[in-house]
Parts: structure tokens; sequence; C-alpha cells
């Protein structure tokens, strides 16, 4: 039997607890609840066959058609995570294997550092420095290709910081046994680290994926968010993100709706993604 | 000749080429804003309020705006956090089915995009709750979002601190109510306390979450129920909407960053000391 | 030695059995320890001594997945029941850990967190006891002028002391001692067990121990633990001098005799 004390304090905490862990939970019902209108005025198909995006008038005369947006957040988030997957594990590697001691350690603070970088500023540079300079070779500049610069800015510090704890989860011993052997440095990583270190490297570059697909500051403000499916790198585009930020302020009823179905979608996809990762992460030990 | 060491010798360059590109990179990011953004900060600009849409005057309404969201924020979050953090460190064992639902549910809640909370807090706290677009909306709204790592990095200074002073206080006899406020809590402070800069962080930084729940208003707020401006949203707001405001941007962005390069300072000058202390001799 | 006549029973354990996780570590062992008398438990690592010495305070509930069965009674009451007041029980059953555990305070605050905790909410009379023990074990002379420093900063042998002082203030009735001398210096080491030996008939003392030596010089009964695959079990057990001179079973006599264990 507990003191008296900790069994009030027990049940002090279970009620914190609980009130943490349902925070998720209303989160995904306030968002269903708030979907479901539009959910059920548009049916599962308008999403993708309407002819456009002109989400004002109500389900007659509205437009819902999601899959610019769509194609949108799915073509800068894989831009970016093609783009940052090689830099951040090079960078990875270079703090694990190549940089002497202290340079690493200092290397890794700046690259915490980054990480925690706003993400509102990343945007505000790209739109005032990085959109004028692809602007001069083809403008206007506000274009997939900045949204993708800008958002592998922003998950490579992400990837590399988790690809670097996967990289540091195997067991030293390993590559003493292939430094053994008279392998060299660049085969040691090849041969052994980086498939001994392969489900954790998953795990960051999916969680990389979900932070891009997730991220909207920055596309926001350097992809000059045009509704329409771009033909090219330089053409604007429009994540879902994006269009949430750009038009909640004003979406009424259905408009808004629909918008928390777009929202409900991202929750989605990133759930997803966060729950592979999750899966494929070795298991931390607790206690 | 030996072919071998080639391969070895360009993964080489390259793992450095890339390290120093992305240094370079984000030292040119950075450069950008001091060198665009200094000139414009001076006193006054930290404490008048903005004029002619931001375009000139200050930001003194927008700090103040900001420091009132991240109170509310941490003053909500924080109990529930240490709460959560202690039932899962002290109380469980990691094996108890609450528990697991507890960390699973947490680990989904690190996940959602900042914008769906945006979704949310517009949904529940401004409507559904009627607090509008207000301090109170947004500071609820970035409590939520920050609850995860506050959890996660309590739980984690909690189980660092030696089980012997566990069982030495069951040992006397010591509720665990006493030997928390006594000995376990004292003894994590360290831990605690960065992570509650890492929350001040993720908080500061945060726009999008913030659009929809305190609104844009950029007046000094009255009350906690008045809609206020967080710094970043005042950043996004000249650079998008305000023709020639992209100067006060920079200015703001240097500031925001300034605040954000002192809370990693003051996390590394915390753990630095926690290592030098061993975590034990207080 | 001035021992009452005829020894009382202090605690009784029954059957019991300790398994981590479905794994049996101790397999109903039963066996008598005696009020006001030292009683040694003696074995070879791995063999369930401190296990065994964790379920007479309960400690043992503080590892997960560590069940018991069987009963303990103390003065009578089944300390194994679902009802008892755990705070009420480690304060009558005292131990001491292998590792000095002080907590991460000042010297007095040691001593005085504990007592405050258990009630006594008198200053002057926390302090009058803080002196009574801390002279108790010797140490009033070397932290009186420094009882405000960390804890922390004694050397080990003094940790332990302060720890025993921690214990004594409670005043319990019974001591758990859990090696107590093992992570010591052999002079610290002394020091210790002479304490130990001076609280003989003041206190009801249950003490695990590596070293036959010292359990030849401490105890009045003793418990031989053996291990039979794994599972703990006590092979002799009587007052020490019998078993020490004439053991009953050939396991004992060869691990006191040094030639197996």
């Amino acid at each position: 039997m507990r003191a008296a004390e900790d069994r009030l304090l027990l049940g002090c905490l279970r009620l914190a607890g609980a009130a943490a862990g349902s925070i998720v939970l209303l989160i995904v019902a306030y968002l269903l609840a708030e979907a479901l209108p539009a959910l059920q005025a548009l049916g599962p198909l308008r999403w993708i066959r309407d002819a456009s995006w002109h989400p004002a008038g109500g389900a007659g005369a509205g437009r819902f058609n999601l899959s610019p947006m769509l194609i949108g957040t799915a073509a800068a988030a894989t831009g970016a995570v093609l783009l940052a997957t090689p830099l951040s594990i090079a960078s990875a590697l270079f703090c694990r294997f190549y940089a002497p001691r202290r340079l690493g350690g200092g290397y890794r603070r700046l690259v915490q550092l980054l990480a925690g970088l706003p993400s509102v500023v990343f945007g505000f540079w790209g739109l005032v420095v990085l959109t004028p300079l692809i602007g001069r070779w083809q403008p206007p500049g506000q274009s997939l290709l900045a949204g993708i610069l800008i958002l592998t800015l922003m998950i490579l510090p992400t990837i590399s910081l988790l690809a670097e704890s996967a990289l540091a989860a195997v067991p030293r011993a390993y590559g003493q046994a292939a430094a053994a052997m008279g392998l060299t440095r660049w085969a040691t990583i090849r041969q052994v680290m980086l498939p001994a270190a392969i489900t954790g490297l998953s795990s960051a570059i999916l969680l990389g994926a979900a932070r891009a697909i997730g991220e909207t500051m920055a596309v926001l403000m350097v992809t000059g968010n045009v509704v329409r499916t771009p033909a090219s790198l330089l053409d604007p585009v429009r994540t879902l993100t994006a269009n949430i930020a750009l038009e909640l302020g004003y979406a009424l009823e259905l408009h808004r709706s629909a918008l928390f179905v777009s929202g409900l979608l991202l929750m989605g996809m990133v759930a997803l993604l966060v729950g592979i990762s999750e899966a494929l992460r070795p298991e931390e030990r607790h206690g | 000749m030996d072919r071998r060491p080639w391969p070895d010798g360009l993964a080489a360059a390259l793992a450095w080429g890339v390290a120093m590109g992305i240094t370079a990179v984000f030292g040119l990011v950075l450069a950008d804003l001091l060198r665009h953004g200094l000139p414009e900060i001076s006193l006054g600009f930290l404490l008048e309020a903005p004029r002619e849409a931001g375009r000139a005057g200050g930001i003194g309404p927008v700090i103040v705006s900001t420091l009132l969201i991240l109170a509310v924020c941490l003053l909500t979050s924080l109990p529930i956090a240490l709460a959560t953090a202690v039932l899962l460190a002290e109380f469980s064992h990691g094996r108890s089915g609450f528990a697991r639902l507890i960390r699973a549910s947490l680990d989904g809640l690190a996940g959602v995009p900042s914008i769906v909370f945006g979704l949310f807090g517009n949904a529940l706290f401004s409507l559904a709750l009627g607090l509008g677009f207000s301090i109170l909306s947004g500071g609820l709204t970035l409590a939520c979002m920050v609850l995860p790592i506050l959890i996660r990095s309590a739980e984690q200074a909690l189980r660092e601190v030696p089980s012997d002073y566990r069982r030495a206080a069951a040992a006397l006899g010591i509720s665990q109510a006493a030997s928390l406020r006594q000995v376990l809590l004292p003894c994590a402070a360290p831990g605690l306390a960065i992570g509650v800069v890492l929350g001040i962080g993720r908080a500061l930084a945060e726009t999008a979450a913030l659009l929809f729940t305190s609104g844009y208003v950029d007046r000094l707020p009255g009350s906690l129920l008045d809609s206020g401006r967080a710094l970043s949203v005042h950043i996004y707001d000249l650079a998008m909407n305000v023709p020639g405001g992209e100067a006060r941007a920079y200015a703001t962005a240097v500031v925001l960053v300034v605040l954000l390069l002192v809370a990693n300072a003051l996390t590394l000058g915390i753990a630095e000391l926690w290592r030098l202390d061993g975590g034990t001799s207080r | 030695m001035s021992l009452p006549l005829r020894p009382q029973p202090c605690l009784e354990v029954r059957q019991l059995s300790v398994s981590y996780d479905r794994r049996c570590v101790i397999d109903a062992v039963s066996t008598v320890m005696h009020r006001s008398r030292i009683t040694a438990i003696v074995g070879p690592s791995g063999c369930g001594k401190s296990t065994f010495l964790s379920c007479l305070n309960r400690l043992s509930d503080l590892t997960p997945g560590c069940r018991l069965s069987g009963s303990i009674r103390l003065d009578g009451d089944d300390i194994l029941s679902a009802r008892t007041d755990l705070i009420r029980l480690r304060r009558r059953v005292g131990a001491i850990a292998q590792r000095p555990n002080p907590f991460p305070l000042s010297i007095r605050r040691n001593i005085t967190m504990p007592l405050e905790h258990h009630g006594l909410r008198h200053r002057d009379r926390r302090e009058a006891v803080l002196e009574r023990v801390l002279r108790r074990v010797g140490l009033w002379r070397e932290v009186r002028g420094r009882l405000d420093q960390p804890a922390l900063a004694l050397s080990g042998g003094q940790q332990q002391r302060l720890c025993l002082a921690r214990a004594l203030a409670l005043e319990p009735e019974v001591l758990l001692l859990d090696e107590p001398c093992s992570a010591l210096d052999p002079v610290a080491s002394g020091v210790v067990e002479d304490l130990i030996a001076s609280l003989r008939g003041a206190t009801t003392q249950v003490i695990v121990t590596h070293n036959l030596a010292q359990a030849r010089r401490l105890a009045d009964d003793l418990i031989v633990f053996w291990t039979d695959e794994g599972r703990g079990t006590i092979v002799e057990q009587g007052p020490a001098d019998a078993v020490f001179t004439s053991p009953q079973s050939a396991i004992t006599a060869a691990y006191l005799s040094g030639s197996r264990g």
C-alpha cells in the first residue's frame, strides 16, 4: 500500500498524463468534426475530379480539386528529400568519421542550431535572396525549385542529426574489426557502417520527409502559390500547407471545411511516415 | 598502381566538401540577415510601436505579444509536462499499458505539422471555446505543440538521476512524493531547464500555428484576450504583405534569431555546467 | 555476550519464493531471525542473498517484474500483505546499501530530512537527534564544523557511516545491511564493522556478507544460501558457532572451509 500522499500524487499525475495523451485525439476529433460537412457534401471523388480549386460558392458552384496542391506538396517534398538525403548523410559521416574530434563537436552544434532556426527566417531569406537569383535566370523566380531548395536547407539538419545518431548506434567493434582486416576508411563505412545503420538512416530520411510535407512558412514564402499543376521546376506551385495558411483567414462554410479536409490529409500522410519511421527505429531502452 | 586509396580520398574530400558547403550556406544566410538587419536595430526599434503597417516605427508591442504568448504557453504546458514526465519516469517502469498509450500518443503529437496545430487551435480555442484571435488562443495552441518536447526531455532528466537515491529514500520510508520534492527533482533540475529552453526555442520559432490563433494585430495587447502579433508572424507579414517592409523584416528576423541563439547558448551552458558537476555534487 | 537466554523470533520467513519476470530466483525458503541478534547471510554470489534481504523491507517492490509469494512475519504481522503500510514498515526496518548512498544534500539535511518527513516537527529535537546519531557512528567530531556541506564530499567510509546514522535516526527495530563494507577500504571497513558489532543487543541486524571472516566475527546466527540452477535456497542455518564448527551438509562444510563457492 502506498502512502496516502503518494496515492493523491499518482491520481494527479494520471490526470495530467491523460490530458497530455488525449491532445492528439482531440486534434483528430476536431479535424474530423470540421472536415465532416465537406466530406459529406462532396463525397470522395470531387477532390480529384473537379475542374479546379474555386472553393467559394458551396457544393454546387464551388470547385474542390485538391490535386494541384497534392502534387505540389509531393513534388516539393520529394525534391527536397532527394537533395537533402545524400548531403545529410555526407554531413553525418563527416561529423562521425572524418572531422577531428573538436571540429566535429563544433560542427554538430552548428547543425543543432540550424535545426532550430525558424522556418519563417528561411522563408524570408528565400524570398529576398534566393527567388530573385532564380528570377534573374527564369522569371518570376518564385517556383517549385525555390521551394525544393529552401525545404532542403530546412530538413538537412534534421536528417543529418538523426543519421548521425543512427551511425553512433553501430557498435564500435564493427568498425574496429573492419579496420583490422585492412579495409580503408571509406570501405569500412560503405561495407560495414552504412549497412549496419540502414534502418536508422531510413528512419531519419522518413522523418525528414514528414517534416518536408508538414512545413508551411518556408514554402509559402518562396513558391509563388499559384494553384496549378507544375510542368517544370521553374513553375510556381502551391502546397497543401500553404493553401491552408493562405485561405483559412477568409474561408467560410464548405470552403473552411474543405481546408480541414486537406489538414486531415496532411496529418494522415505525416502520421504514416512518422509511424513507419518509428517502427524502423531501434528500440530505445527505458530505465 | 594501387587503386584502393583514391575512392577513399574522394569520399573524404566529399564529406569535407559537403560539411564546408553546409557551413558556408548557413553562414551566408546569417551574414545576410545581420548585414541588412543590424543597421535597422536601435533601442527605438525595440521599444516603439510599428507605424505604416510596420514599414516604420519599431516592434515594441510585437515583442510584448511574443513574450505574453510564450508565458501562456509555458504556464500551461510546464505543469502538465512535468507531471506526465514524473508519471512516465517514476511511476510506471515503462511497462504499464497506460504509460505505453501516453507515449505512443505523444509520439503522434510530436509529428503533427504546425499548420495542423493552427487548424486545431483555430477550431478549438478561437471558435469552440470562444477565445477568438487572442494571445490566449495562440499560447494554448503552442502549449499543445511543445508538450512532447518538454515531456521527453523532463523524462530523460529524471531517468538520469541515479536510482540509488530512489532506493535510499524508499528504504527510509520516505514517500515518493517527498523524495521527488526533496531529492529527485532538484537533482534533475539542470536537465529540466534544458528541456524548458528547448521548448522556448520551438515556441519562438513557430509561425504557422499562430497565424489563425493569436492573429495579426500589431497593437500593444490590453489583455490576454486581445490579438497579438508574434515576432515570427511579423516577419511573415512584412515580407509578404507589406511592400517596402523588407528592411524591418530583416531587423525583426535578427532579433528573433538572437533570441534563439541566446536560448541555445543557455542550453549549452546548462549542459556544460551539469557535465562539469557530474550531475551529483550539489 | 549479553544475549537473552532464549532468543525471541523477530522476523519469520515461511516458504518465501521470489521471481523476476517469472524466472524463479529464490525457491521456497523458510527461516527465522531473532530479536537483538546479528544474523549473517552468506553464500556464493548470485544465490539470492541480496534479493532475500530486499524482501524484508519490501524494497523488492521497486524492481519491475519482481513477484513474491509465501509470508514474512514481523512481530506476527505479514509484511507481504497488500495492506501493509510500506512507509511504516520501512521505518521499522531500516536498510544500508552496499554502495554508500547519501542524498545529494548537505550532511545535516541527509539526517533531518527523513526525520521531518516522519513527523518530527521541532527543529531543536531534530538537531538533537542529528548530534546523537552522528556521535553514535563516530562522525560528530569529523563533521560538526561542516554540517551544511554536501554529503557527497565525504569519503566513502564517512558516507557509509552517515547512511548508518541516517537509518539509526529513525530508531528502526531491524537493520538490514547488504554487504555494507564491501565498497570500503580496510580501515573504513573495520570502523563500520565495529559499529555493527556495537549495535548488538540494541537492534535486530541482518547482514549479507561475502566475507566469511567477517561473518565469523559478527554473527550470532548464520544462514547459508546456495544456488541450485539459478534458484536460491537455504542449505543450512543455526547458531553461528554450531554452523561454523560442525556444519550438517557437505556443501556448507566445503563452502565454509573455502574449497567451494
